[in-house]
């Protein structure tokens, strides 16, 4: 080796910067590089969001608890929608508890290019930090709301067994990457195409109907059941009721589609966001 | 494709750069999905109809346009480069490809170090966060880590005087407050490269000046700067070479006088290329035409000088500045007139609007030598729409102002017809 001698400082990189054609790698590697930033935006976004208001977290907890008020009168009241044995109320709770997760984080990684366009258009950073932070933002409040399931699961007396207990994480797991996947993909979109903003409030909606949170899965027979996992979120809510209320069932080959559907979600939704993402600063 | 390493005692390495533009890309900031939809079919019917006029399908290539082509340079470890041209001539799009805001379509970079960019300052600060808050985020945004921001944060601090309200979220700062902690913040981040954009810079003259000083600073600790900007007295002080950037081009690159007195020389009005109609998209509004002429006043021979500027606008806009400069043409600023100070101000019509500007008597003021004119609109609080800043050269040929056989030359003895006198005076006169 005999390369010629160069000034280089240890640890002083050269960047090279080049024409993007086609797709192109996650940048992963860049992005943990970044993993401060990360966390900053992550911490931003959760110290903005209350700030200014007047019962700040206490929102984590007010808007899964009225809806499933709401819902208990008017789905498991009034319309006597079955709930597998369990008590409706704690039985929409431990469904709208992952799927509020899912929706807000949805809908913050839709908005996130467009809502940081300032620094998009002014600094470089991977770009994949904003919708990223934008969903796992979501976690906090999460937690929040899932104090509230505790304390029904205690009134009601519904306890877990401990190997049930497993899935819980797999199935927040799963919620993470679903949503980061849709938001992934709409965040692209909604750089160039300004129609996600008015999509997101009807997607979310229906795809709530669309996944058993106010209506247990085991309405429907088998195998429409389980092709019913192509949609993630059933298997999210579901594993949820699953595995805190040792109500329902779970179909593990339901819980297999589920993962691979979301994984697909997630990785297309990345090629894709790293595919538009360099024209973000021209467009956005 | 290996491509040759960075040479030792280069910073930054460019080789045939390019950056394509969409025209739609850039003016439709909200497209929305039915134009995109609307377009396709546009286009799918204009392949169906084969005998499709030759505009339309002359149109396609319209499209896009190249901010940048074929720029090749390389600037050495702890030069000053400064990059002039006109606006529109792609400063910026090279300063955004070499941050790494947006990828090229041709050509490679390569850069050695941690690049920083004064026209960052301020982004990401968000006003419901404290300065000390803010101070974080920002310097993580910057590509500083939080031990570094934890050494300098004191420093940062200080630096922008605004101790006693670190605590308080910025949305109650003033405008200083906030400008001088964002600064501040920049500032610290000691990137081995620096990218200045003075047009892009907010802030007032004053927190400009402090920028330039900042600038200065860096450059005397032999950091690699460039350094865009209009002001030649800027640049000139600055940089020791200097590289101008033309319709997305190098025009020039070499020597800092050399390369500015060519800049200062090739005006609007000598070169063939029609540039009419500059326009604001935005405002819609924009210089359609611009005429000068110099003659010589027929009552008393002295030179007036005439400006016609035909202003187009979309629709009607109130109040909207017309401004005037004059520098040497080695760049030093004689007058800068903008509406501010003057109160030219006017609301245009829908279509042409029409305006004479005239100086009289300008061999009466001026020392002999070439003078350049900009003129330029601008809506009073947002700035600038549309500027022509090199509009065309004029010459004051020599006066001998003080009849002692010299002509007043405007590089020996400065842009003024000076009205000095000087006389004996006896001390009685003085005293009494």
């Amino acid at each position: 080796m005999s390369a010629p001698r160069t000034e280089i400082a240890p640890g002083e990189q050269i960047t090279l910067i080049k024409p993007l054609r086609g797709w192109v790698s996650l940048g992963l590697n860049e992005v943990w590089h970044y993993r401060e930033l990360l966390f900053y935006f992550i911490w931003r976004d959760i110290k903005v969001r209350y700030k200014q208001t007047l019962l700040g977290a206490a929102w984590a907890i007010l808007q899964p608890v009225f809806t499933m008020i709401v819902f208990s009168i008017f789905f498991g009241q009034l319309a006597k929608i079955p709930s597998d044995g369990i008590p409706y109320p704690i039985f929409s709770y431990a469904g709208l508890l992952p799927w509020t997760f899912f929706a807000t984080g949805l809908t913050n990684g839709a908005n996130s290019i467009v809502r940081d366009a300032n620094l998009v258009k002014r600094v470089y950073f991977p770009r994949l930090i904003t919708p990223i932070s934008a969903v796992v933002g979501g976690l906090p409040d999460f937690f929040l709301a899932f104090l509230v399931l505790v304390g029904m699961m205690i009134y009601y007396g519904l306890f877990p067994t401990a190997a049930s207990l497993l899935l819980l994480p797999l199935c927040l797991l799963l919620a993470l990457s679903t949503s980061m996947g849709v938001g992934l993909w709409l965040s692209a979109l909604n750089a160039e195409y300004r129609d996600v903003r008015y999509v997101v409030p009807f997607l979310t909606q229906f795809w709530m109907y669309a996944t058993p949170v106010v209506y247990p899965s085991s309405l429907l027979d088998e195998p429409w059941r389980t092709l019913y996992g192509l949609n993630p979120m059933v298997s999210v809510v579901e594993g949820f009721r699953w595995s805190l209320l040792g109500q329902g069932e779970t179909v593990p080959l339901m819980f297999g589609l589920s993962a691979v559907a979301s994984l697909i979600l997630l990785l297309s939704g990345a090629f894709f966001f790293r595919r538009m993402e360099r024209r973000f600063a021209d467009v956005v | 494709m290996a491509l040759p390493a960075l040479r030792p005692g280069m910073a930054i390495e460019v080789v045939g750069l390019g950056k394509q533009y969409r025209i739609g890309g850039i003016i439709d900031r909200n497209k929305t999905l039915r134009d995109s939809i609307g377009s396709l079919t546009r286009s799918k019917l204009g392949a169906l109809r084969a005998r499709q006029p030759r505009e339309a399908r002359a149109r396609r290539p319209d499209n896009t346009f190249w901010a940048l082509r074929d720029v090749s340079f390389g600037v050495e470890r702890g030069e000053v480069l400064g990059v002039i041209g006109r606006n529109g001539a792609g400063k910026s799009t090279l300063l955004k490809v070499l941050t790494r805001i947006m990828p090229p379509d041709e050509g490679h970079a390569r850069i050695r170090g941690r690049i920083g960019s004064l026209l960052e300052v301020g982004t990401g600060f968000h006003g419901e966060l404290t300065g000390r808050e803010n101070i974080y985020l920002n310097g993580a945004i910057l590509g500083m880590h939080r031990y570094e921001i934890d050494r300098k944060y004191d420093e940062i601090v200080e630096f922008a005087g605004v101790a006693r309200f670190i605590d308080t979220p910025v949305k109650r700062y003033s405008s200083g407050m906030y400008l001088r902690l964002a600064f501040s913040v920049a500032a610290h981040l000691e990137p081995e490269i620096l990218l200045v954009d003075e047009v892009l810079a907010v802030g007032d003259a004053e927190f400009q000046k402090k920028c330039l000083g900042k600038m200065g600073d860096v450059a005397g600790e032999g950091r690699t700067v460039l350094f865009v900007s209009h002001n030649m007295d800027a640049v000139r002080q600055l940089c020791q070479s200097a590289l101008w950037l033309e319709s997305g081009s190098i025009q020039a690159l070499g020597p800092v006088e050399d390369v500015i007195k060519a800049y200062l020389a090739d005006t609007t009005l000598n070169r063939t290329a029609d540039i009419f109609p500059v326009m604001d998209r935005h405002y819609g509004i924009g210089i359609a035409d611009l005429r000068l002429t110099m003659d010589a006043s027929p009552v008393s021979g002295a030179l007036d000088l005439r400006v016609e500027l035909d202003v187009h606008a979309d629709a009607a806009l109130p109040r909207i500045g017309i401004g005037f400069g004059l520098m040497t043409d080695t760049g030093a600023r004689v007058v800068h007139l903008d509406e501010r100070l003057t109160g030219f101000m006017f609301d245009m019509q829908p279509g042409s609007n029409h305006f004479l500007l005239e100086c009289s008597a300008l061999d009466r003021l001026l020392a002999a030598g070439d003078y350049v004119v900009s003129v330029w609109l601008a809506m009073p609080n947002i700035g600038n729409l549309v500027e022509i800043d090199r509009a065309a050269t004029i010459h004051i040929p020599g006066v001998d102002f003080y009849g002692s056989g010299h002509y007043v030359d405007v590089h020996k003895h400065g842009p003024l017809l000076f009205p000095l006198q000087i006389r004996r005076v006896e001390p009685a006169h003085s005293v009494e």
